[in-house]
Protein backbone atom coordinates (compact mmCIF):
# COMPACT_ATOMS: atom_id res chain seq x y z
CA UNK A 1 0.00 0.00 0.00
CA UNK A 2 1.57 3.77 -0.94
CA UNK A 3 0.30 5.82 1.95
CA UNK A 4 0.48 9.51 1.12
CA UNK A 5 -0.41 12.06 3.63
CA UNK A 6 -0.44 16.10 3.37
CA UNK A 7 2.71 15.94 1.10
CA UNK A 8 3.95 19.00 0.51
CA UNK A 9 7.02 20.03 -1.82
CA UNK A 10 8.57 23.12 -2.72
CA UNK A 11 11.20 23.72 -5.12
CA UNK A 12 12.79 26.96 -4.00
CA UNK A 13 9.77 29.58 -3.30
CA UNK A 14 7.60 27.68 -5.71
CA UNK A 15 4.80 25.70 -4.03
CA UNK A 16 3.96 22.72 -6.04
CA UNK A 17 2.45 20.22 -3.88
CA UNK A 18 0.21 22.24 -1.25
CA UNK A 19 -1.05 18.67 0.67
CA UNK A 20 -1.78 15.84 -0.99
CA UNK A 21 -3.74 12.97 0.37
CA UNK A 22 -3.79 9.91 -1.48
CA UNK A 23 -3.93 5.86 -0.53
CA UNK A 24 -3.44 3.31 -3.14
CA UNK A 25 -4.48 -0.15 -2.33
CA UNK A 26 -2.24 -2.85 -3.38
CA UNK A 27 -3.59 -4.06 -7.10
CA UNK A 28 -5.24 -0.97 -7.54
CA UNK A 29 -4.49 1.37 -10.71
CA UNK A 30 -5.11 4.73 -9.71
CA UNK A 31 -4.44 7.20 -12.86
CA UNK A 32 -3.49 11.15 -12.36
CA UNK A 33 -4.87 13.92 -14.69
CA UNK A 34 -4.65 17.31 -14.52
CA UNK A 35 -2.64 20.11 -16.48
CA UNK A 36 0.80 20.73 -17.40
CA UNK A 37 2.37 22.06 -14.58
CA UNK A 38 0.05 20.96 -11.50
CA UNK A 39 2.49 18.69 -9.92
CA UNK A 40 1.60 15.14 -11.14
CA UNK A 41 5.48 14.02 -11.76
CA UNK A 42 6.58 15.78 -8.89
CA UNK A 43 4.35 13.34 -6.76
CA UNK A 44 5.38 10.59 -8.51
CA UNK A 45 9.44 11.56 -7.97
CA UNK A 46 8.24 12.09 -4.48
CA UNK A 47 7.18 9.11 -3.82
CA UNK A 48 10.36 7.26 -4.74
CA UNK A 49 12.68 9.34 -3.25
CA UNK A 50 13.88 11.01 -6.57
CA UNK A 51 13.32 13.65 -4.83
CA UNK A 52 12.39 15.53 -1.07
CA UNK A 53 9.13 16.77 0.49
CA UNK A 54 9.10 19.79 2.67
CA UNK A 55 6.41 18.34 5.03
CA UNK A 56 3.78 14.86 5.71
CA UNK A 57 4.68 11.58 4.50
CA UNK A 58 4.55 9.15 2.33
CA UNK A 59 4.26 5.30 2.68
CA UNK A 60 5.46 2.30 1.33
CA UNK A 61 4.54 -1.05 2.46
CA UNK A 62 5.08 0.97 5.82
CA UNK A 63 8.40 1.74 5.06
CA UNK A 64 8.59 6.06 5.76
CA UNK A 65 9.91 6.72 2.11
CA UNK A 66 11.42 10.22 3.47
CA UNK A 67 12.46 9.46 6.66
CA UNK A 68 16.39 10.00 7.26
CA UNK A 69 17.09 6.31 8.27
CA UNK A 70 15.37 5.04 5.06
CA UNK A 71 17.87 3.23 2.14
CA UNK A 72 16.46 4.93 -0.60
CA UNK A 73 18.29 2.85 -3.30
CA UNK A 74 16.84 -0.33 -1.75
CA UNK A 75 13.46 1.39 -1.25
CA UNK A 76 13.24 2.03 -4.97
CA UNK A 77 13.46 -1.52 -5.85
CA UNK A 78 10.02 -1.74 -4.82
CA UNK A 79 8.72 0.92 -7.01
CA UNK A 80 9.33 0.94 -10.70
CA UNK A 81 9.53 4.07 -13.23
CA UNK A 82 9.11 5.05 -16.44
CA UNK A 83 9.89 8.10 -17.44
CA UNK A 84 8.03 10.52 -20.56
CA UNK A 85 11.19 10.71 -22.71
CA UNK A 86 12.37 7.32 -23.68
CA UNK A 87 15.41 6.63 -21.28
CA UNK A 88 16.60 3.51 -22.81
CA UNK A 89 20.44 3.42 -22.25
CA UNK A 90 21.85 4.07 -25.41
CA UNK A 91 25.48 2.28 -24.67
CA UNK A 92 23.30 -1.06 -23.80
CA UNK A 93 21.62 -3.42 -26.43
CA UNK A 94 17.88 -4.40 -25.49
CA UNK A 95 18.81 -7.53 -22.93
CA UNK A 96 21.76 -4.92 -21.27
CA UNK A 97 19.07 -2.60 -20.46
CA UNK A 98 17.02 -4.96 -18.96
CA UNK A 99 19.94 -7.34 -17.58
CA UNK A 100 21.96 -4.23 -15.78
CA UNK A 101 20.02 -3.21 -12.60
CA UNK A 102 19.22 -7.25 -11.71
CA UNK A 103 22.83 -8.24 -12.05
CA UNK A 104 24.43 -5.10 -10.25
CA UNK A 105 21.69 -3.88 -7.65
CA UNK A 106 20.45 -7.70 -6.72
CA UNK A 107 23.62 -9.14 -7.84
CA UNK A 108 22.18 -11.87 -9.44
CA UNK A 109 23.96 -14.36 -11.87
CA UNK A 110 24.66 -13.08 -15.67
CA UNK A 111 23.03 -16.69 -16.74
CA UNK A 112 19.61 -15.71 -14.84
CA UNK A 113 19.96 -11.94 -15.76
CA UNK A 114 20.00 -12.52 -18.92
CA UNK A 115 16.73 -15.12 -19.06
CA UNK A 116 15.11 -12.49 -16.60
CA UNK A 117 15.88 -10.02 -19.77
CA UNK A 118 14.69 -12.23 -22.34
CA UNK A 119 11.40 -12.97 -20.20
CA UNK A 120 10.95 -9.80 -19.75
CA UNK A 121 11.52 -8.39 -23.43
CA UNK A 122 9.46 -10.94 -24.92
CA UNK A 123 6.66 -9.78 -22.46
CA UNK A 124 6.37 -6.50 -23.83
CA UNK A 125 6.61 -8.09 -27.08
CA UNK A 126 10.57 -7.00 -27.90
CA UNK A 127 11.55 -10.57 -28.08
CA UNK A 128 12.80 -10.28 -31.25
CA UNK A 129 14.62 -7.09 -30.40
CA UNK A 130 17.45 -8.50 -27.42
CA UNK A 131 20.45 -7.35 -29.12
CA UNK A 132 19.12 -4.44 -30.71
CA UNK A 133 21.04 -1.07 -29.51
CA UNK A 134 17.88 1.54 -28.41
CA UNK A 135 18.61 3.75 -31.46
CA UNK A 136 17.78 1.06 -33.94
CA UNK A 137 14.20 0.92 -31.91
CA UNK A 138 11.41 2.92 -32.75
CA UNK A 139 9.74 5.06 -29.87
CA UNK A 140 7.23 2.89 -29.06
CA UNK A 141 10.10 -0.20 -28.31
CA UNK A 142 11.96 2.22 -26.03
CA UNK A 143 9.29 3.29 -24.30
CA UNK A 144 8.60 -0.95 -24.03
CA UNK A 145 11.72 -1.81 -23.07
CA UNK A 146 12.11 0.94 -20.22
CA UNK A 147 9.01 -1.05 -18.98
CA UNK A 148 10.71 -4.35 -19.08
CA UNK A 149 13.92 -2.84 -17.27
CA UNK A 150 11.63 -1.84 -14.96
CA UNK A 151 9.59 -4.87 -14.65
CA UNK A 152 12.79 -6.69 -14.16
CA UNK A 153 13.27 -5.74 -10.98
CA UNK A 154 10.19 -7.15 -9.89
CA UNK A 155 8.75 -4.26 -8.36
CA UNK A 156 5.64 -4.44 -6.55
CA UNK A 157 4.36 -0.89 -8.11
CA UNK A 158 4.78 0.77 -11.24
CA UNK A 159 4.97 4.49 -11.43
CA UNK A 160 4.24 5.93 -15.14
CA UNK A 161 4.75 9.32 -15.87
CA UNK A 162 3.24 10.02 -19.14
CA UNK A 163 4.49 7.47 -21.24
CA UNK A 164 3.22 7.97 -24.56
CA UNK A 165 2.97 11.36 -24.63
CA UNK A 166 6.74 11.74 -26.39
CA UNK A 167 5.23 9.18 -28.88
CA UNK A 168 4.13 9.59 -32.71
CA UNK A 169 0.47 9.08 -32.47
CA UNK A 170 0.58 5.42 -33.99
CA UNK A 171 3.37 3.95 -31.68
CA UNK A 172 0.74 5.23 -28.84
CA UNK A 173 -1.20 2.24 -29.17
CA UNK A 174 1.35 -0.45 -28.35
CA UNK A 175 2.64 0.85 -25.27
CA UNK A 176 -1.02 1.46 -23.89
CA UNK A 177 -1.66 -2.36 -24.74
CA UNK A 178 1.41 -3.07 -22.50
CA UNK A 179 -0.27 -0.96 -19.30
CA UNK A 180 -2.98 -2.86 -20.44
CA UNK A 181 -1.21 -6.04 -19.59
CA UNK A 182 0.10 -5.05 -16.47
CA UNK A 183 -3.37 -3.94 -15.12
CA UNK A 184 -4.72 -7.80 -16.15
CA UNK A 185 -1.71 -9.04 -14.08
CA UNK A 186 -3.00 -7.24 -11.47
CA UNK A 187 -0.29 -4.77 -11.41
CA UNK A 188 -0.26 -1.61 -8.65
CA UNK A 189 0.58 1.35 -10.72
CA UNK A 190 0.31 5.33 -10.33
CA UNK A 191 0.15 6.78 -13.85
CA UNK A 192 0.08 9.83 -15.26
CA UNK A 193 -1.79 9.89 -18.65
CA UNK A 194 -3.43 12.28 -20.56
CA UNK A 195 -5.23 8.88 -22.46
CA UNK A 196 -8.37 9.55 -20.95
CA UNK A 197 -9.76 6.84 -22.67
CA UNK A 198 -7.50 4.47 -21.38
CA UNK A 199 -7.68 5.67 -17.83
CA UNK A 200 -11.38 5.20 -18.10
CA UNK A 201 -11.17 1.65 -19.12
CA UNK A 202 -7.91 0.44 -16.96
CA UNK A 203 -8.29 2.78 -13.65
CA UNK A 204 -10.03 1.65 -10.56
CA UNK A 205 -9.74 5.73 -9.50
CA UNK A 206 -8.80 8.70 -10.97
CA UNK A 207 -7.48 12.10 -9.70
CA UNK A 208 -7.22 15.14 -11.24
CA UNK A 209 -5.13 17.44 -9.80
CA UNK A 210 -5.09 21.43 -9.66
CA UNK A 211 -2.24 23.78 -8.61
CA UNK A 212 -0.72 21.09 -6.23
CA UNK A 213 -3.72 19.68 -4.78
CA UNK A 214 -5.91 16.78 -5.41
CA UNK A 215 -9.31 18.50 -6.99
CA UNK A 216 -11.38 15.94 -7.34
CA UNK A 217 -10.65 11.96 -7.30
CA UNK A 218 -13.18 8.82 -7.61
CA UNK A 219 -14.04 5.82 -9.37
CA UNK A 220 -12.76 6.18 -12.75
CA UNK A 221 -16.02 5.93 -14.55
CA UNK A 222 -17.78 8.34 -12.17
CA UNK A 223 -14.97 11.21 -12.37
CA UNK A 224 -14.75 10.97 -16.10
CA UNK A 225 -18.50 10.64 -16.56
CA UNK A 226 -20.06 13.36 -14.47
CA UNK A 227 -17.03 15.09 -12.73
CA UNK A 228 -18.77 17.16 -9.44
CA UNK A 229 -16.49 20.16 -9.74
CA UNK A 230 -16.39 22.87 -12.70
CA UNK A 231 -12.90 22.54 -12.72
CA UNK A 232 -12.75 18.67 -13.88
CA UNK A 233 -15.28 18.99 -16.38
CA UNK A 234 -13.52 22.46 -17.79
CA UNK A 235 -10.13 19.79 -18.08
CA UNK A 236 -11.75 16.80 -18.83
CA UNK A 237 -13.95 19.21 -21.62
CA UNK A 238 -11.48 20.85 -23.29
CA UNK A 239 -8.90 17.36 -23.50
CA UNK A 240 -11.64 14.82 -24.67
CA UNK B 1 66.57 24.44 -54.38
CA UNK B 2 66.96 22.38 -57.79
CA UNK B 3 70.25 22.17 -57.19
CA UNK B 4 69.70 20.64 -53.60
CA UNK B 5 71.36 17.41 -53.46
CA UNK B 6 69.73 14.89 -50.77
CA UNK B 7 72.05 13.74 -48.81
CA UNK B 8 70.50 11.23 -46.05
CA UNK B 9 73.94 9.62 -44.92
CA UNK B 10 73.58 12.35 -41.63
CA UNK B 11 70.14 11.79 -41.18
CA UNK B 12 70.68 7.70 -40.73
CA UNK B 13 73.86 8.15 -38.80
CA UNK B 14 71.86 10.20 -36.70
CA UNK B 15 68.77 8.46 -36.52
CA UNK B 16 69.10 7.03 -32.87
CA UNK B 17 69.51 10.94 -31.97
CA UNK B 18 66.11 11.42 -33.75
CA UNK B 19 64.35 8.24 -32.58
CA UNK B 20 65.07 9.02 -28.76
CA UNK B 21 63.89 12.45 -28.95
CA UNK B 22 60.78 11.01 -30.91
CA UNK B 23 60.69 9.31 -27.15
CA UNK B 24 61.37 11.92 -25.41
CA UNK B 25 58.25 14.20 -27.33
CA UNK B 26 55.96 10.96 -26.49
CA UNK B 27 56.86 10.72 -22.80
CA UNK B 28 55.75 14.68 -22.70
CA UNK B 29 52.46 13.83 -24.21
CA UNK B 30 51.96 10.99 -22.74
CA UNK B 31 52.87 12.44 -19.46
CA UNK B 32 51.08 15.77 -19.78
CA UNK B 33 47.79 14.05 -21.50
CA UNK B 34 47.36 12.34 -18.20
CA UNK B 35 48.10 14.34 -15.71
CA UNK B 36 45.97 17.30 -17.89
CA UNK B 37 43.15 14.57 -17.48
CA UNK B 38 43.13 14.25 -13.74
CA UNK B 39 43.31 18.35 -13.19
CA UNK B 40 40.50 18.47 -15.72
CA UNK B 41 38.28 16.17 -13.85
CA UNK B 42 38.47 17.85 -10.75
CA UNK B 43 37.96 21.31 -12.60
CA UNK B 44 35.07 20.09 -14.63
CA UNK B 45 33.12 19.11 -11.13
CA UNK B 46 35.02 22.30 -9.58
CA UNK B 47 33.10 24.35 -12.60
CA UNK B 48 29.88 23.55 -11.45
CA UNK B 49 30.70 24.36 -7.44
CA UNK B 50 29.10 26.62 -5.77
CA UNK B 51 32.31 27.61 -4.31
CA UNK B 52 32.66 31.31 -6.11
CA UNK B 53 36.77 30.54 -5.73
CA UNK B 54 36.66 27.32 -7.08
CA UNK B 55 34.43 28.88 -9.84
CA UNK B 56 36.58 31.26 -10.71
CA UNK B 57 39.75 29.57 -10.24
CA UNK B 58 38.76 27.21 -12.99
CA UNK B 59 37.24 29.66 -15.56
CA UNK B 60 40.48 31.66 -14.87
CA UNK B 61 42.70 28.14 -15.94
CA UNK B 62 40.81 27.46 -18.74
CA UNK B 63 40.76 31.02 -20.12
CA UNK B 64 44.31 31.26 -19.77
CA UNK B 65 45.44 27.59 -21.11
CA UNK B 66 42.84 28.12 -23.99
CA UNK B 67 42.96 31.81 -25.10
CA UNK B 68 46.99 32.67 -24.77
CA UNK B 69 49.26 31.45 -27.08
CA UNK B 70 51.16 28.57 -26.15
CA UNK B 71 54.43 29.45 -26.39
CA UNK B 72 53.85 32.44 -23.80
CA UNK B 73 52.73 29.61 -21.31
CA UNK B 74 56.09 27.78 -21.82
CA UNK B 75 57.77 30.98 -21.14
CA UNK B 76 55.57 31.79 -18.29
CA UNK B 77 56.84 28.73 -16.61
CA UNK B 78 60.71 28.45 -17.32
CA UNK B 79 60.92 32.64 -17.14
CA UNK B 80 58.29 33.92 -14.83
CA UNK B 81 58.69 31.19 -12.51
CA UNK B 82 62.52 31.70 -12.54
CA UNK B 83 61.80 35.30 -11.69
CA UNK B 84 60.31 34.31 -8.31
CA UNK B 85 63.15 32.16 -7.52
CA UNK B 86 61.72 28.87 -9.10
CA UNK B 87 63.74 27.36 -11.60
CA UNK B 88 62.49 24.45 -13.84
CA UNK B 89 64.68 22.92 -16.24
CA UNK B 90 63.51 22.75 -19.70
CA UNK B 91 62.04 19.68 -19.11
CA UNK B 92 60.04 20.17 -16.02
CA UNK B 93 59.27 23.80 -17.84
CA UNK B 94 57.72 22.32 -20.65
CA UNK B 95 55.70 19.45 -19.02
CA UNK B 96 54.27 22.12 -16.96
CA UNK B 97 53.12 24.08 -19.62
CA UNK B 98 51.67 21.44 -21.88
CA UNK B 99 50.09 19.93 -18.96
CA UNK B 100 48.24 23.58 -17.78
CA UNK B 101 47.39 23.72 -21.80
CA UNK B 102 46.09 20.62 -21.87
CA UNK B 103 44.33 20.38 -18.19
CA UNK B 104 42.61 24.02 -19.80
CA UNK B 105 41.15 21.99 -23.18
CA UNK B 106 40.45 18.90 -21.43
CA UNK B 107 38.19 20.90 -18.92
CA UNK B 108 35.99 22.53 -21.56
CA UNK B 109 35.96 18.62 -23.39
CA UNK B 110 34.66 17.02 -20.36
CA UNK B 111 32.59 19.89 -19.74
CA UNK B 112 31.05 19.76 -23.06
CA UNK B 113 31.08 15.21 -23.10
CA UNK B 114 28.57 15.55 -19.26
CA UNK B 115 26.83 17.77 -21.03
CA UNK B 116 25.79 15.59 -23.74
CA UNK B 117 24.50 13.16 -21.36
CA UNK B 118 20.56 13.34 -21.22
CA UNK B 119 19.86 14.27 -17.12
CA UNK B 120 16.79 11.97 -17.17
CA UNK B 121 19.50 8.70 -18.03
CA UNK B 122 20.73 9.19 -14.28
CA UNK B 123 17.10 9.16 -13.14
CA UNK B 124 16.33 6.63 -14.73
CA UNK B 125 18.96 4.42 -13.12
CA UNK B 126 19.14 5.74 -9.51
CA UNK B 127 14.72 4.22 -10.33
CA UNK B 128 15.60 0.88 -10.81
CA UNK B 129 17.50 1.18 -7.24
CA UNK B 130 21.36 1.56 -8.44
CA UNK B 131 23.79 3.51 -5.92
CA UNK B 132 24.93 7.17 -7.36
CA UNK B 133 28.28 5.44 -7.62
CA UNK B 134 26.64 2.80 -10.28
CA UNK B 135 24.53 5.25 -11.97
CA UNK B 136 27.98 7.02 -12.78
CA UNK B 137 29.74 3.83 -13.14
CA UNK B 138 27.72 2.20 -15.43
CA UNK B 139 25.34 4.96 -16.88
CA UNK B 140 26.77 8.11 -16.95
CA UNK B 141 30.37 7.37 -17.60
CA UNK B 142 30.26 5.44 -20.69
CA UNK B 143 28.01 7.99 -22.47
CA UNK B 144 30.48 10.81 -21.41
CA UNK B 145 33.42 8.83 -22.26
CA UNK B 146 32.05 8.13 -25.97
CA UNK B 147 31.17 12.01 -26.10
CA UNK B 148 34.73 12.67 -25.33
CA UNK B 149 36.58 9.93 -27.47
CA UNK B 150 37.64 11.98 -30.67
CA UNK B 151 37.83 15.67 -28.90
CA UNK B 152 40.23 13.76 -26.81
CA UNK B 153 42.03 12.01 -29.34
CA UNK B 154 42.62 15.51 -30.89
CA UNK B 155 43.75 16.78 -27.84
CA UNK B 156 46.53 14.62 -27.67
CA UNK B 157 47.54 15.10 -31.50
CA UNK B 158 47.48 18.63 -30.15
CA UNK B 159 49.91 18.16 -27.29
CA UNK B 160 52.64 16.09 -29.13
CA UNK B 161 53.04 19.03 -31.63
CA UNK B 162 53.08 21.09 -29.19
CA UNK B 163 55.70 19.61 -27.51
CA UNK B 164 57.75 20.81 -30.54
CA UNK B 165 57.88 24.42 -28.89
CA UNK B 166 59.90 23.38 -25.95
CA UNK B 167 62.86 24.11 -28.33
CA UNK B 168 62.61 27.51 -27.80
CA UNK B 169 63.61 26.81 -24.21
CA UNK B 170 66.83 24.51 -25.61
CA UNK B 171 64.87 21.20 -24.80
CA UNK B 172 65.75 18.59 -27.53
CA UNK B 173 62.68 17.02 -28.29
CA UNK B 174 62.45 15.94 -31.27
CA UNK B 175 62.38 19.78 -33.24
CA UNK B 176 64.83 20.24 -30.64
CA UNK B 177 66.91 18.07 -31.44
CA UNK B 178 66.34 17.99 -35.61
CA UNK B 179 67.04 21.66 -35.29
CA UNK B 180 70.58 21.08 -33.69
CA UNK B 181 71.67 18.19 -35.58
CA UNK B 182 71.36 19.99 -38.83
CA UNK B 183 73.35 22.64 -37.64
CA UNK B 184 76.15 20.69 -36.95
CA UNK B 185 75.74 18.71 -40.86
CA UNK B 186 74.10 21.30 -42.64
CA UNK B 187 71.66 18.72 -44.22
CA UNK B 188 68.25 21.14 -42.72
CA UNK B 189 66.15 19.89 -45.72
CA UNK B 190 67.00 16.25 -44.85
CA UNK B 191 66.40 16.31 -41.05
CA UNK B 192 63.84 18.60 -40.69
CA UNK B 193 61.63 16.15 -43.61
CA UNK B 194 62.82 13.16 -41.80
CA UNK B 195 61.38 14.66 -37.95
CA UNK B 196 58.53 15.49 -39.98
CA UNK B 197 57.75 11.81 -41.18
CA UNK B 198 58.68 10.43 -37.60
CA UNK B 199 55.93 13.19 -36.37
CA UNK B 200 53.16 11.70 -39.19
CA UNK B 201 54.37 8.14 -38.39
CA UNK B 202 53.29 8.56 -34.19
CA UNK B 203 50.15 10.87 -35.03
CA UNK B 204 49.15 8.57 -37.31
CA UNK B 205 49.81 5.74 -35.03
CA UNK B 206 47.41 7.61 -32.82
CA UNK B 207 44.58 8.07 -35.23
CA UNK B 208 44.62 4.86 -36.05
CA UNK B 209 44.45 3.26 -32.70
CA UNK B 210 42.20 5.44 -32.08
CA UNK B 211 40.01 4.71 -34.71
CA UNK B 212 40.15 0.91 -34.40
CA UNK B 213 39.82 1.05 -30.85
CA UNK B 214 36.21 3.07 -31.30
CA UNK B 215 34.92 1.05 -34.09
CA UNK B 216 35.20 -1.86 -31.43
CA UNK B 217 33.65 0.07 -28.46
CA UNK B 218 31.25 2.45 -29.69
CA UNK B 219 28.88 0.36 -31.79
CA UNK B 220 25.76 1.80 -30.46
N1 LIG C 1 13.50 20.49 -10.59
C1 LIG C 1 12.64 21.53 -10.56
N2 LIG C 1 13.08 22.75 -10.18
C2 LIG C 1 12.22 23.79 -10.14
N3 LIG C 1 10.92 23.74 -10.48
C3 LIG C 1 10.43 22.56 -10.86
C4 LIG C 1 11.25 21.40 -10.94
N4 LIG C 1 10.49 20.37 -11.36
C5 LIG C 1 9.26 20.86 -11.56
N5 LIG C 1 9.21 22.18 -11.27
C6 LIG C 1 8.02 23.03 -11.30
O1 LIG C 1 7.02 22.42 -10.51
C7 LIG C 1 5.76 22.58 -11.10
C8 LIG C 1 5.09 21.24 -11.23
O2 LIG C 1 5.81 20.48 -12.19
P1 LIG C 1 5.42 19.00 -12.56
O3 LIG C 1 5.33 18.17 -11.33
O4 LIG C 1 6.37 18.56 -13.59
O5 LIG C 1 3.97 19.18 -13.18
P2 LIG C 1 3.15 18.21 -14.14
O6 LIG C 1 3.87 16.89 -14.19
O7 LIG C 1 1.82 18.13 -13.52
O8 LIG C 1 3.12 18.87 -15.47
C9 LIG C 1 5.96 23.31 -12.41
O9 LIG C 1 5.68 24.66 -12.20
C10 LIG C 1 7.42 23.10 -12.69
O10 LIG C 1 7.93 24.20 -13.40
MG1 LIG D 1 4.72 15.96 -15.85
Amino acid sequence: MIKIEEVRKSFGNLEVLKGIDLTVDKGEVVCLIGGSGSGKSTLLMCINALESIQSGRIEVDGIDVHAPSTDKNKLRRKLGIVFQQFNAFPHLTARENVALAPRHVLGLPKSETNQLAEHYLAHVGLGDKLDAYPTQLSGGQQQRLAIARALAMKPDYMLLDEVTSALDPELVGEVLDTLRLLAREGMTMIAVTHEIPFAREVADRVAFFHDGVIHEIGPARDLISSPQRTRTRDFLGKIL
Amino acid sequence: MLNYRFQWRAVFKHLPDLVDAAFLTLQITVLSVIIGLAIAVILAVWRRSENAWLFWLTATWVALARNTPALLQIYLFYFGLGAYGIHLSPYAAVLAAITFNNAGYLTEILRGGIDAVNPSQGRAALGLGMTPLQVYARVIFPQVFRAVFLPITNQIIWAMLGTSLGMIIGLQELTGMTTFLQSQTFRPFEFYLAAALIYLVMVETVLVCARLYARWAFRW
